[in-house]
């Protein structure tokens, strides 16, 4: 069945900014997906609001919007295109949302859309639970019993079936409010009785429990002609009632006997048929019961998925891409296997080693969280590490986490104690221990391997986690050898011993942990013995054939198939797992670094870590090497590829701090570097050495110092005044940021930091109170040319992490003096530190000065959304740059303006932690971001706020509350607002206050002065927008009722004047243009500034 | 204790023992199945070849006695990455490695399995020795190379069944849970007699012939036709089994005087080779023959593909069929026969396995067709 001739032109639906459970997976399951419409000679028009992707680069689809994803916008899109099929199955949840959205609003229907991939009803029998269990009996597969009762005698006759523990979920409660598991009858009773009343329809959903039980997924294929293949099978080491996004997951599945494996993939095949999936890829998770091997199906998800990019990435099966190809009607034996291309498509992967993916959380950002690991997905980003063995992925993998001390899995066993009252201490200890294995946490694999280190047995700890026996012992047996390594020594250790050490997988870093010796120390010794990595391919076969593919992992392996080539070439080390403040922005830079040297005539190397993204898709760089970003790892690779050409040079700009961390003792080992110097990353990052620049160059910044003692740190903030923001010295995201106004926080601070020390101390600057605050990222080249890429407004003002801050390009309320001053500050600071490639800096404006607050060479996390307003790819220029190249060759003499207006705005993820308080500071908490563009502010604020999910009301009621320092400024946009026609509502202080100043403002009580209060209000949706600014410093958290009620409703809460003001524009905007789509090549069009 | 695997190319490598202590000698080959090692280990195709799984954690659910495709491991030794120490599975019976030195297997662990099977893919299949304890490699190799080649080997002799016996039903259900765990898509209407000529044949073959309806009886590999004939069974079933074809000469007579009768008649694997053997085809040893579970076979009249279990070194040269037969499924990886059917007679065959086992399921339609074939007679 050849290819649909009736298809020419193909929608894509993106899944929109990085959120948790939905992250950049799907720029990779995208972007393959695009490259592979293209190559068969569609026309493809992508609509994504992220514009940290690279799937939305203007060069990918042929017409690319950067949208809000909702249904109007992409209706707009739609009746612009004209396409005459739509692929839902690439972006995600939301895509799928969109396209049944779409579907039921006649869209489809009225433009003639075919959809392609999957069908609505299979979209609704996956997604409808009842819908799903009626398909899944049909076809005789197991589910977890369940059912639905209306009263707690319908609850006692339903779970005498079920049996216990039983779950009880409330229909229609927010976030599972009211629900639980329970162990006996009276529980049962009493969770039952609550969830009837608490659910509005007095409804509750008991289903049998199947946590414990081990967790499968297998990740399948199905073409057009109903030939179907298992690309990869799954197996989770945290057992069911952990998330899959959360569960340390391992592939291939290793404790199925091929009788249970065949039974689940017979099974796999009846659901996608009966749920239609008619072609594409799919991800179904299993249950199976360890007692007896009962098998249940878990639910199924018709598109490709966060595990299908795993999948993909640990079998080197391209799932998105044969899933495109399929859609457009081709068999999966019409497609040919890229890495061994003499076979086809349709078999089924088999692997000769171990992948381990390791999620990584981001708690510390919120410390009221609850750590807790449930069937909600916590986690920000993950790790993959393949090893010829599980134990040597496993270790690998927790390497790959990059969480320093905190990561290391080993302690030293405490001294025996013989203190009076240690029992009772060791008592104690055992419980939290206990604890901490029964209940999943984000440090549960820490606490087992505390367990293992305590003697515990395999046996017990089961019974604890019910981790499979199977994992534990291996996890045991990497206790034991570091039992016998600390018993030897590094002085007398065989090499029979450290071979054994190393193929286990133990890191340098982690042997010098435990031998008590210097990691370079342990280096000269395993490099003495001759114990160095070999280098294995990633071939989807097994060796069974030979592959084309330099798709790498390294492991204490005899014999080496890299195969490095004479060419010279280039290292891009990657930025390692996502986590707030190093996210997506930071992958696509490495790939642009890669495309950039590329054209140079550079062979790209990629070394990174994490699965989801791009840059370890096997055809973005000439290699790619699937390794912990480690110096240990990458000077391994580095060492292996000066055999084919000694022209290695490593590019350690693009991938946020991961890299940056590895350039001095890379450079201090011999490699080269390109760009700018490791030393001027250093100077800008050293704060004295900054300062001393500055000062030299005579450019304004805050007065500042540094501390390592309380002592210090008060005799600095003396000095500087107060307020001032204190933070430690190389962290990304505003890590332990904080802006203190007084003695006593600033002592709080110094006593609780984390990691201080003479090398690296905290950092106190001065904190400008409402100053504006101004990013600017710009290229320059060895030559001393600069060119300025962008300069973005924020629309918050200082304070507020910048990462966190909305801001515009071009800036619209800077005057024009100003902005000569920030060029010509950049230039200079530039040339200074001798950039060559990228630099970012941050600018505040104040009492009409300007300041330099920080400086950054390297690529930031404004770069990409730059690029897609400027139609500039600045990052690739950068490494073009770097690779010897000038900017006027590369037509670049010009500092870049955007032909439209282009706001960026940040999602968080607060919806997924209950208790913690939505208001922004100097520590970065969002995940991701998207860009709203148009002709005016005010509309590409409105299309900002849409991406992020923010409706701005067009009418209805405004609450407004604010504390006294705002009230004043408060005032024009409450005017302006009532003008709209807005209902003004206000908290007794500020309506007074607008009262007296001629506002007809209406009273609502504060969440402490009686009910209904306003939060009540939001909920009950009196109130259509808030705008609540913090009560000033002792206040903080008074509103945060307020804050949580609105985010939970989806109500637009603004929690500063300029936002505020913002949102007014938008409004204004909104109900006089309208909403207009346009894509960015028609933007880029305008744009002169030749690139080729 | 160390253990060393030796070639006849005088490689030789340093692993640990895993299994009996001893030497062992064979045909090195590998498998690429992710899963199944014990239906591997017990495979009587195997004899005579020490098995690589490139899988490299190997043993982790131990062994069950469901698992067996006969009495014991039929391998002559047994290479792996990762050897498990411990078992664990809700039907693990014991440790992998208790089962192996309980049934004297030797067998190497510790061993860079890939840089072998990159060698057997690119240089063939080879003879190798793996002993265990201290021993002199280079005497080894000298060994390796002593062992007799494969062509022109009767293995089958070795393996199968000394009388014909019945598979009864009580001795199916004693073994349904080790089955598919699924229904055959359709059950003959009435029990169908299947005379089997047992040439090292799998139990699962068997148990998919019980389930879809069948009385079994099984024969030894020499049993004339002419007994099996007086029988009077509805069809004829060749089992799989190892070795060379061509030299089991008295399966091939027996064989084309079967085909003559018209009785319907099903074979695979080495029953599929000396099926083709008797219409008067040619067989070729493979490179690295075909080992796992993964090898997509498209059959040429549906187009479908199927995802197959494998086990063969020799295959079947399309070139050599007479007019009578045709091909019916390739091998999409090689291009090579996987199944074939006589223009007339009701008498077909596959190369690959479709009672899995280890491996997936996609062909068990064949056994369905093979009830067809015999009823609509």
């Amino acid at each position: 069945m050849p290819k649909r001739t009736d298809i020419h032109r193909v929608l894509v639906i993106g899944s929109g900014p990085i959120v948790i459970g939905q992250a950049c997976e799907f720029d990779y399951s995208g972007t393959q997906a695009l490259k592979a419409l293209k190559s068969e000679g569609l026309e493809v028009v992508l609509v994504n609001s992220n514009p940290a992707t690279i799937m939305t680069d203007p060069e990918l689809a042929d017409r690319t919007y950067v949208e809000p994803l909702t249904a109007d916008a992409l209706e707009k899109v739609i009746e612009k295109e004209r396409p005459d099929a739509l692929l839902p199955t690439v972006g995600g949840q939301t895509a799928l949302n969109l396209a049944v959205q779409l579907d039921e609003l006649g869209v489809l229907k009225k433009y003639d859309v075919a959809l392609i991939g999957a069908q609505i009803p299979a979209i609704k029998v996956a997604e409808d639970r009842l819908l799903f269990k009626n398909a899944m009996k049909e076809i005789g597969v197991d589910m977890p019993k369940s059912g639905v009762v209306k009263s707690l005698d319908e609850a006692l006759a339903l779970v005498e079936d079920t049996g216990f523990p039983a779950i009880i979920r409330p229909s229609f409660t927010m976030g599972g409010v009211g629900g639980g598991i329970a162990y006996n009858l009276e529980e049962f009773k009493e969770i039952c009785s609550r969830g009837l009343s608490l659910s509005p329809v007095h409804e509750v959903l008991v289903e049998e429990s199947v946590i414990g039980w081990k967790e499968f997924e297998l990740e399948v294929m199905r073409d057009g002609a109903d030939n179907f293949v298992v690309i990869c099978s799954i197996e989770n080491v945290d057992p069911m009632g952990v998330h899959t996004g959360d569960s340390i997951t391992v592939a291939p599945a290793l404790t199925l006997t091929d009788k249970e494996y065949q039974r689940m993939r017979d099974a796999a095949r009846r659901i996608i048929r009966r749920v239609g999936v008619e072609t594409g890829g799919s991800n179904i998770q299993f249950a199976v019961n360890p007692a007896d091997g009962r098998m249940t199906v878990i639910e199924m998800n018709p598109r490709v998925s966060r595990s299908s990019a795993l999948a993909s990435k640990a079998t080197g099966f391209p799932i998105a891409k044969i899933a495109a190809k399929l859609a457009l009607g081709y068999r999966l034996d019409e497609i040919p296997n890229d890495i061994t291309r003499l076979t086809p498509a349709s078999f089924e992967p088999t692997i000769d080693y171990v992948v381990v993916k390791i999620p990584r959380w981001n708690f510390e950002k919120f410390p009221q969280a609850d750590r807790t690991l449930t069937t909600q997905m916590k986690s920000v980003g993950e790790v993959m590490a393949i090893g010829r063995t599980f134990k040597e992925a496993f270790l690998k993998g927790v390497r790959s986490l990059e969480m320093g001390k905190e990561g290391l899995l080993f302690r030293r066993p405490d001294p025996p104690d013989d203190r009076a009252g240690a029992e009772d201490e060791q008592e104690e200890e055992d419980a939290l221990l206990r604890r901490r294995l029964v209940v999943p946490t984000d440090r549960r694999m820490w606490a087992l391997f505390r367990a293992l280190d305590k003697g515990w047995s395999v046996e017990r700890i089961h019974e604890l986690t019910r981790i499979d026996p199977w994992f534990l012992d291996q996890f045991a047996s990497l206790v034991e050898l570091r039992r016998t390594a600390e018993m030897i020594g590094l002085r007398d250790m065989s090499h029979d011993l450290m071979r054994t050490l190393k193929r286990a997988g133990f890191g340098d870093q982690e042997l010098a942990h435990i031998l008590g010796a210097d990691a370079s120390a342990i280096r000269e010794r395993r490099i003495e013995m001759g114990l160095v990595p070999a280098f294995k391919r990633i071939d989807t076969c097994a060796a069974e054939f030979e592959s084309f593919t330099p798709y790498m992992y390294s492991s204490f392996e005899e014999s080496c198939e890299a195969d490095p080539t004479g060419t010279p070439k280039v290292i891009i080390l990657g930025s390692g797992p996502n986590r707030i403040g190093q996210g997506i922005e930071f992958d696509y830079c490495c790939c642009h670094a890669v495309f950039g040297f590329h054209k140079e005539s550079f062979e790209t190397i990629m070394v990174n870590c994490n699965p989801e993204t791009v840059s370890t898709d096997y055809d973005t760089a000439d290699r790619l090497y699937f390794e912990p970003l480690t110096f240990e790892d990458v000077m391994a690779i580095i060492e292996r590829e000066r055999q084919g050409n000694p022209d290695v040079s490593c590019v350690v700009q693009f991938g946020g701090q991961t890299p940056l961390k590895l350039a001095l003792g890379l450079q201090d080992a011999g490699v080269k570097i390109l760009g700018t110097s490791p030393d001027s990353i250093d100077l800008a990052e050293d704060r004295q050495r900054f300062a001393q620049l500055l000062w030299d160059l005579g450019i304004p910044q805050p007065a500042s110092g540094t501390a390592t003692s309380k002592a210090e740190a008060r005799e600095v903030a003396s000095r500087v005044g107060f307020p001032v923001v204190v933070r430690p010295s190389y962290v990304l995201g505003g890590r332990n940021m904080a802006i203190v106004y007084d003695v006593a926080t600033l002592d709080r601070y110094m006593a609780t930091a984390v990691d201080v020390s003479h090398d690296r101390p905290i950092l106190i600057d001065r904190f400008l109170e409402h100053a504006k605050e101004i990013d600017v990222d710009c290229v320059a080249d060895a030559t001393g040319a600069v060119i300025v890429g962008g300069i973005m407004e924020h629309i918050e003002e200082a304070g507020i992490h910048s990462g966190d801050s909305s801001c515009v390009v071009p800036p619209p309320y800077v005057p024009e003096k100003h902005l000569a001053t920030i060029r010509d500050y950049s230039r200079r600071i530039a040339r200074a530190l001798k950039v060559v490639g990228l630099m970012n800096t941050q600018y505040a404006i104040k009492d009409d000065t300007v300041y330099v607050l920080e400086v950054n060479p390297r690529a930031s996390r404004t770069v990409p959304y730059l690029a897609k307003a400027m139609g500039v790819p600045l990052a690739q220029i950068a490494a073009r740059v770097m690779a010897g190249r000038t900017l006027e060759s590369l037509g670049l003499v010009e500092d870049l303006t955007p032909t439209g207006v282009f706001v960026k705005s940040p999602v968080f993820p607060f919806v997924r932690f209950p208790g913690v308080d939505t208001i922004l500071g100097p520590e970065m908490k969002s995940t991701g971001e998207v860009m709203g563009g148009a002709g005016s502010f005010g509309m590409a604020f409105a299309k900002a706020m849409l991406g992020v999910g923010q409706r701005l009301p067009e009418s209805g009621a405004v609450c407004v509350s604010v504390n006294n320092d705002d009230k004043a400024e408060v005032l024009p946009i409450a005017r302006e607002l009532a003008a709209l026609g807005f209902n003004i509502v206000g908290t007794r202080g500020t309506a007074a206050y607008l009262r007296t100043h001629g506002i007809d403002a209406s009273v609502v009580y504060k969440v402490n002065e009686g009910r209904p209060s306003l939060a009540d209000e939001i909920v009950n949706r009196k109130i259509d927008m808030v705008i609540n600014t913090p009560l000033g410093r002792e206040s903080f958290f008074d509103d945060k009722a307020v804050r949580r009620a609105a985010m939970m409703t989806g109500v637009p809460c603004i929690t500063t004047i300029t936002g505020a003001a913002a949102a007014v524009q938008a409004i204004r905007a909104l109900r006089s243009e309208g909403l207009d789509v346009r894509a960015l090549q028609d933007y880029h069009s305008e744009v002169k500034a030749e690139t080729a | 204790m160390i253990a060393v695997l030796a070639l006849e190319d005088g490689t030789w490598y340093r692993g640990m023992s895993a299994g009996a202590p001893g030497e062992t000698s064979g045909e090195v080959v590998f498998n690429t199945s992710m899963t199944g090692y014990q239906e591997v280990l017990t495979d009587p195709s195997y004899a005579g070849q020490i098995v690589t799984m490139t899988a490299p954690q190997i043993g982790n659910y131990g062994v069950a006695g469901a698992d067996q495709e006969s009495g014991a491991p039929k391998v002559a030794g047994f290479v792996m990455r990762d050897p498990s120490p411990i078992s664990s599975n809700w039907r693990a019976q014991g440790t992998l490695r208790d089962y192996l030195v309980h049934h004297g297997i030797v067998a190497i662990g510790d061993i860079d399995t890939r840089v072998l099977t990159r060698k057997l893919r690119s240089g063939g299949v080879m003879r190798g020795v793996i002993a265990t304890g201290s021993v002199d490699p280079e005497a080894l190799v000298e060994r390796a190379r002593a062992i007799p080649h494969m062509e022109g080997s009767d293995l089958v002799k070795a393996v199968t069944c000394a009388e014909p016996y019945d598979f009864t039903t009580t001795l199916a259900d004693a073994v349904t849970e080790a089955s598919f765990g699924v229904p055959p898509i359709k059950r003959a209407s009435k029990p169908l007699k299947v005379a089997a000529y047992d040439y090292g044949m799998k139990l699962n073959i068997l148990r998919r012939l019980v389930a879809h309806g069948c009385e079994v009886r099984v024969f030894p590999a020499t049993t004339p036709a002419s007994e099996v004939l007086a029988w009077q069974p509805d069809g004829v079933f060749l089992s799989n089994g190892p070795g060379d074809p061509a030299a089991v000469t008295y399966a091939v007579d027996n064989i084309r005087t079967l085909v003559d009768t018209g009785v319907p008649m099903f074979g695979i694997c080495l029953g599929h080779q000396l099926l083709a053997l008797a219409l008067g085809a040619k067989t070729y040893k493979l490179k690295f023959g075909h080992r796992g579970a993964n090898h997509p076979v498209k059959q040429l009249d549906s187009g479908a593909i199927e995802i197959t279990s494998q086990n063969h070194g020799f295959a079947v040269d399309p070139e050599s069929l007479p007019e009578t037969a045709r091909v019916t499924h390739l091998n999409l990886y090689d291009g090579t026969v996987e199944g074939l059917r006589h223009v007339v007679k009701p008498v077909y065959s596959v190369q690959y396995h479709p009672e899995a086992s280890p491996g997936p399921h996609d062909a068990d339609y064949l056994f369905t067709q093979f009830i067809e074939e015999m009823e609509r007679r």
